[in-house]
């Protein structure tokens, strides 16, 4: 069972419920298959997505996974409210549980929001990224696509590629996959790959050709466009050249190798496109594995007793 | 403290009986198949499978139904139920159905378990074979095939322990709490 309420980051959580969430996600992903995509699990319960920040996709999965649970969906949208009329967060908040929320999925640009707010409300708040700290569905899901391809994670070696600095899905990567028994290694250019991050046992590599050896998993990073011309490399081009997955760097990595990505993708700059859409990638699975993942979350968490 | 209802003998008896009835009562068994309540029902599906495949010398559809998302509980129970996997990797529409569990208490996971069904597919009919009816129905509901009937206090507990879990094959009726982790039903 889970111990909290809320799901604030993988930091959050014991293996144990790591795995629980992973294990029961597979009893959801059985549903998703069917013609009836829908349980009665959460019936007559009601989730709020408050999004500070855009997103489709995650937005999306998660409005799919309530509506899947029988919840009823509110999209608050953030232009359109009272946020930019000045009201607080907390207040936002307050009157979104006031109106029945019995989840609240929170993304904000600043870290540490979905742990403030948890303190406040009676609600289950759910972190689906706050800043550059955490975005721990992402990182649930793709544990589940890693043991559903590998069978296993204990011992694999995963590799994570690009700008981990700015990344809260390479945060909750680290911390989800080293907890199960990961080895996990980061590579890119150092100027986007704290050196500090190797006193949590992770090794650093700034050459793709050699960190991609014996590779099991490949988690290949969004390059943020919006980090261009601040300094942390020199062009989307160059970036590329260097960092970019190609098919003979690929080959560097096991034969087996899967390759992943959160989305959305850059073709061309961090990926290839013949990767992208070859055998190799298992990219659009993680978006179906997304749904199953955030079922099993509010699931789980509905049956936290405050 | 407890009790031994049915030993190990009584268990295979009765469900060579069943198996029987439920051939006789399906004029053999076209279009049949047999699925199992997580987790001793699906124990149970297969060893009847096993006996009408003996009989009838043809294959039956088995499949393991998980009911944990249909349940009416949900908002009451002390902890959410575990999430087992539904696998039911034939077309139901248009079969015969036989829904198997160990106990039949209340009547509710039935419920549960129809409703799952019915998201499943369109069966053209369910039957219910059980291996103890203890009694105490809360909706109407009645098994087509009972291993044994046991007249039951509500305080008491019944339970079905089975090889596939590591015990030896027995039923037996308690007075106190369920373990942690077992359902009453």
């Amino acid at each position: 069972m889970l111990n909290n309420k809320d799901l604030l980051g993988i930091k959050e959580l014991s293996v144990k419920e790591i795995s629980l969430i992973i294990e029961t996600a597979a009893g959801f992903k059985d549903i998703l298959g069917r013609d009836i995509k829908k349980v009665p699990a959460l019936r007559g319960k009601t989730t709020v997505n408050l999004f500070f920040e855009p997103s489709t996709r995650t937005r999306t999965s998660f409005e799919l996974a309530a509506k899947r649970l029988s919840t009823d969906v509110i999209n608050f949208s953030v232009p359109t409210s009272s946020v930019v009329k000045g009201e607080s967060l907390i207040d936002t908040a307050l009157t979104v549980q006031a109106l029945g929320a019995d989840f609240i999925i929170i993304r904000h640009a600043s870290s540490g929001v979905p742990h403030l707010l948890s303190k406040h409300l009676n609600a289950s708040v759910i972190n689906a990224g706050d800043g550059t700290n955490e975005h721990p569905t992402q990182a649930l899901l793709d544990a589940f696509t890693i043991q559903e391809k590998k069978g296993k994670i204990e011992g694999l070696t995963i590799a994570i590629v690009g700008d981990i600095m700015h990344s809260r899905v390479a945060k909750s990567d680290i911390y989800c996959l080293k907890a199960l028994g990961a080895d996990v290694r980061l590579i890119g250019p150092p100027t986007l790959i704290p050196e500090n991050l190797k006193t949590i046992g992770v090794s650093i590599f700034h050459n793709m050709e050699d960190g991609l050896k014996g590779v099991d998993v490949l988690i290949m990073l969004r390059i943020q466009m919006e980090r261009q011309g601040k300094g942390f490399f020199p062009s989307t081009e160059e970036y590329a050249k260097n960092w970019g997955l190609t098919p003979e760097r690929l080959s560097c990595a096991k034969e087996d190798v899967i390759v992943m990505h959160p989305g959305p993708m850059n073709r061309g700059i961090e990926i290839a496109s013949e990767i992208a859409d070859g055998p190799k990638s298992v990219i659009l699975e993680q978006v179906t594995n997304g749904i199953a993942v955030r079922m099993s979350v509010m699931y789980l968490l509905s049956g936290v007793k405050r | 403290m407890s009790k031994e209802l049915m030993n190990k003998q009584d268990l295979d008896r009765a469900l060579t009986r069943m198996a029987h009835e439920i051939i006789e009562k399906n004029k053999g068994i076209s279009r049949l198949c047999l699925i199992g309540i997580q987790r001793g029902g699906v124990y149970l599906a297969h060893r009847l499978a096993a006996r009408i495949q003996f009989i009838e010398k043809r294959e039956i559809p088995v499949g393991s139904l998980d009911i944990a998302f249909y349940r009416d509980d949900l908002n009451i129970r002390k902890q959410q139920p575990v999430v087992r996997r539904t696998e039911v990797s034939f077309e139901v529409n248009d079969l015969k159905i036989v829904l198997v569990d160990d106990v039949l208490f209340t009547g509710r996971s039935i419920r549960s378990a129809m409703d799952a069904l019915m998201d499943i597919g369109r069966p053209a009919s369910i039957q219910l074979a059980v291996l103890v009816d203890r009694g105490h129905r809360e909706l109407p509901i009645k098994a087509d095939y009972v291993g044994k009937n046991i007249p039951t206090a509500l305080s008491e507990l019944v339970e079905v322990q089975m090889e596939e879990e590591g015990f030896e094959d027995r039923v037996i009726i308690r007075k106190s709490e369920p373990p942690e982790g077992r359902d009453a039903e």
